[in-house]
């Protein structure tokens, strides 16, 4: 039996092989990517499409999560920051934004316009333009509750594509994981805690300054929303053709995400962040963009893992395991459901 | 939630600290030489019998720091693996006859052997527009239950950890008119038995911590006492695990197997007493089926006769294969019944990673999160580690 299951979106293996599929198989190869840009024929955050001197880059992005508000943000927000991020993780400075929102027929209209609200305020900080839209209601039950899609456009003058990483790159996160992920499992599991708040946020104030001054030396960029850290960084390994080693201990996860991940049997690694920004970068400038981070608010930031050439092992993640021994990050896979015990 | 400071938080700390770790690990390499010195011992196969175990030894990287001759094997200790398929069908179908069914994650996935109109699981099931709903507990099946008049059953899939609860619900009357349960649960000691009485030599055991603290590590005594086998009730941290391994093979260098609790912090030899009593007083233990295993006795929880009012079976006119009845419940090729019982290794199965994904799971091992393909899938159990270390 042939059926769409809940797996085929949980941003792990099984979405990859139905995009495969259904799209990226039937594509031929000049339809992935205009000419000197970036498009299908590499998973990364956005698109890029060469005009004049530089890009012009392009994502977008269905949203949907239950509970729409969350400790943190509600859908709004998160359709609008989601967006920018992309964009900037390409390299691009966010410029306009469209949305189309699909409604449930019956759906609050307090809740809706809280929502809307809660996109235009962070659009209206971030001085990014709302250029268009749509919005459509569904019959009562053909939808459950809301469903909001963003696109964004941005310009760049150098693209971040994400497969540039070569061995000895040093691979840096923005903050702690799992941040997101974990808010939005503890309020579906009904967990009332303050330790849980997402980390839904744009990453502008970190990406611009950082892709002003070291474009040349950030080799990759992704914010690990649906499938966390382990999908981006598989996504990483295979693209680029090494191996990369990830220090556990170096690991920024809080307490209260790792107890809660041990408890319902997830891993924090597959969990999504909304606002945190995992780098690839050269050796050399390693340290000096880690200070900059910092100097940025970024505090949390540091240095995680490292991409090796290794002939044996290309393609995979490795972790070192906190007591010494290594085990091989796979990426996630199945959806994410609490276990028996 | 854990904080700084709290006995929980400094305990966890302590037991994955990486310098005792490493001292742990020469001791143990140290007592391998020995046994290989003094004794000419090749090879040592400890059989890590829960699920939990293998987690800890995979997520921690345990097999790529020990010895090559150490092997660590996974045993039958993972409820959703050796769930009988029957009872994913039973539960299939009174969903797809539109009763709203409850149960765990990832019994959810659970792939049964026979189609039920088209469905394997109740995650198809679900798919076909079926009400199944997923819960972190059985309380949590209660609560909603109790919510709404619809005829309703839990998958009652679980351990002796996991039954006591099925047995308080009962008992203090929690459950609700409209619901019902598949009681599944099964025993523990009587599968270790069978385990090594099949598949026989194994040097070790390092025994289920958690199971433990309910039944007592008492229940293990038949271990060394009758098989001669080295047996450590361990906890679930790296630490626990490295020092289970490091008394097992003290035990075998001196010749003397014999039951250690490693898990002193919740472990005691005779368990938890009201637990027990719940058990007793609301379950029967009958001779039950495991799948791809067969019928063990005397290691099933059956509802017994004052509470089968709340027995699924009973209410919907379901029988239960008898053992002449019960057939062999694993799909062509897969090899979950030696996996489960340590025979085999899942890279051993030519369906792993292949026809058989955490994502489209085709054996029981796959799908929980506690087993061993599932585990290795996700983690890895290959030998490219070593040169990371």
């Amino acid at each position: 039996m042939s059926k769409i299951s809940l797996a085929h979106g949980s941003g792990g293996i099984e979405t990859s092989q139905l995009l495969a599929r259904l799209i990226l198989n039937r594509l031929p190869e000049w339809m992935k990517s205009p000419d000197g840009g970036l498009g299908l024929d590499f998973p990364d955050d956005s698109a890029a499409i060469p005009v004049g001197s530089g890009y012009v880059v392009t994502t977008i992005d269905a949203y949907t999560v239950s509970p729409i508000f969350f400790p943190g943000g509600d859908l709004g927000k998160l359709a609008a920051a989601g967006t920018i991020n992309d964009i900037l993780m390409l390299g691009g400075k966010p410029v306009a934004v469209l949305d189309a929102i699909v409604i449930e027929e019956g759906t609050s209209m307090d809740d809706l316009s809280r929502l809307v609200g809660s996109m235009i305020s962070l659009l209206q900080e971030e001085k990014v333009c709302l250029v268009g839209g749509d919005i459509k209601v569904m019959p009562r039950g053909q939808l459950d509750g809301i469903l909001i899609t963003t696109a964004g456009i941005g310009v760049a003058s150098k693209i971040i594509a994400d497969k540039n990483i070569r061995p000895g790159d040093k691979i840096i996160i923005s903050g702690t994981i799992g941040e997101h992920g974990a808010a939005i499992l503890a309020a579906q599991q009904g967990i009332k805690s303050d330790e849980f708040k997402s980390d839904v946020s744009p990453l502008t104030k970190l990406m611009l300054p950082l892709i002003e001054d070291y474009a040349e030396d950030i080799h990759a960029a992704r914010d690990p929303t649906r499938g966390g850290v382990a999908m981006a960084l598989n996504d990483w390994a295979r693209g680029s053709q090494t191996m990369i080693v990830m220090y556990e201990s170096e690991l920024p996860i809080r307490e209260p995400v790792v107890n809660l991940c041990e408890m319902m049997g997830v891993d924090p690694l597959n969990l999504a962040s909304e606002g945190t920004a995992l780098l690839a970068v050269s050796p050399e400038k390693a340290e000096e963009v880690l200070s900059r981070m910092h100097e940025l608010g970024y505090r949390e930031a540091r240095i995680i893992g490292e991409a090796r050439e290794r002939a044996s092992s290309v393609g995979l993640v490795v972790l070192k395991t906190l007591i010494g021994g290594a085990r091989i990050l796979e990426p996630p896979s199945g959806e994410l459901v609490p276990r028996i015990c | 939630m854990g904080q700084q400071g709290d006995l929980r938080y400094l305990t966890k700390k302590l037991f994955r600290d990486k310098v005792l770790a490493s001292q742990i690990i020469r001791i143990i390499k140290e007592y391998w030489e020995l046994l290989r010195a003094r004794k000419g011992v090749e090879e040592v196969k400890i059989m890590n019998f829960c699920g939990t175990h293998e987690y800890t030894t995979t997520h921690y990287g345990i097999r790529s720091v020990l010895p090559p001759g150490v092997n660590l094997v996974a045993g039958p200790g993972c409820p959703v693996c050796i769930t009988p398929s029957f009872y994913v069908e039973a539960a299939v179908k009174l969903a797809l006859e539109g009763l709203t069914l409850y149960t765990y994650g990832d019994a959810y996935k659970l792939p049964a052997v026979k189609e039920i109109d088209g469905c394997r699981s109740l995650s198809d099931a679900r798919m076909m527009g079926a009400d199944v709903r997923v819960v972190y507990s059985f309380l949590d099946a209660i609560r909603d239950a109790a919510k709404h008049d619809k005829p309703s059953v839990f998958l009652a899939v679980g351990f002796e950890t996991t039954c006591p609860a099925y047995a308080s619900g009962i008992v203090n009357r929690l459950v609700p008119e409209n619901l019902a349960l598949i009681m599944a649960g099964r025993l523990t000691p009587p599968a270790a038995r069978f385990a090594v009485e099949r598949v026989g030599a194994v040097s070790g055991v390092i025994a289920p911590g958690h199971v433990s603290t309910i039944t007592g590590a008492g229940v293990w005594r038949f271990l060394p006492e009758e098989f001669d086998i080295p047996t450590v009730v361990s906890g679930f941290e790296p630490l626990d695990v490295l020092i289970a391994i490091t008394l097992i093979l003290k035990q075998l260098l001196e010749d003397e197997p014999k039951l250690v609790i490693e898990y002193s912090r919740t472990v005691t030899m005779e368990g938890n007493r009201h637990a027990k009593r719940l058990l007793a007083e609301v379950f029967d233990t009958v001779d039950a089926a495991w799948r791809g295993i067969g019928f063990i006795e005397k290691s099933g929880y059956a509802l017994n006769e004052n509470f089968s009012r709340y027995d699924a079976f009973r209410l919907y006119g379901i029988r239960e294969p008898s053992r002449e009845e019960w057939r062999h419940d694993l799909l062509p090729g897969c090899i979950c019944g030696q996996v489960i019982l340590g025979a085999a290794k899942p890279t051993d199965c030519r369906l792993f990673m292949k026809r058989c994904t955490p994502g489209t799971p085709y054996g029981p091992c796959m799908v929980s999160v506690e087993g061993s393909c599932s585990i290795w899938a996700r983690m890895g159990g290959r030998e490219a580690l070593v040169e990371v270390v």
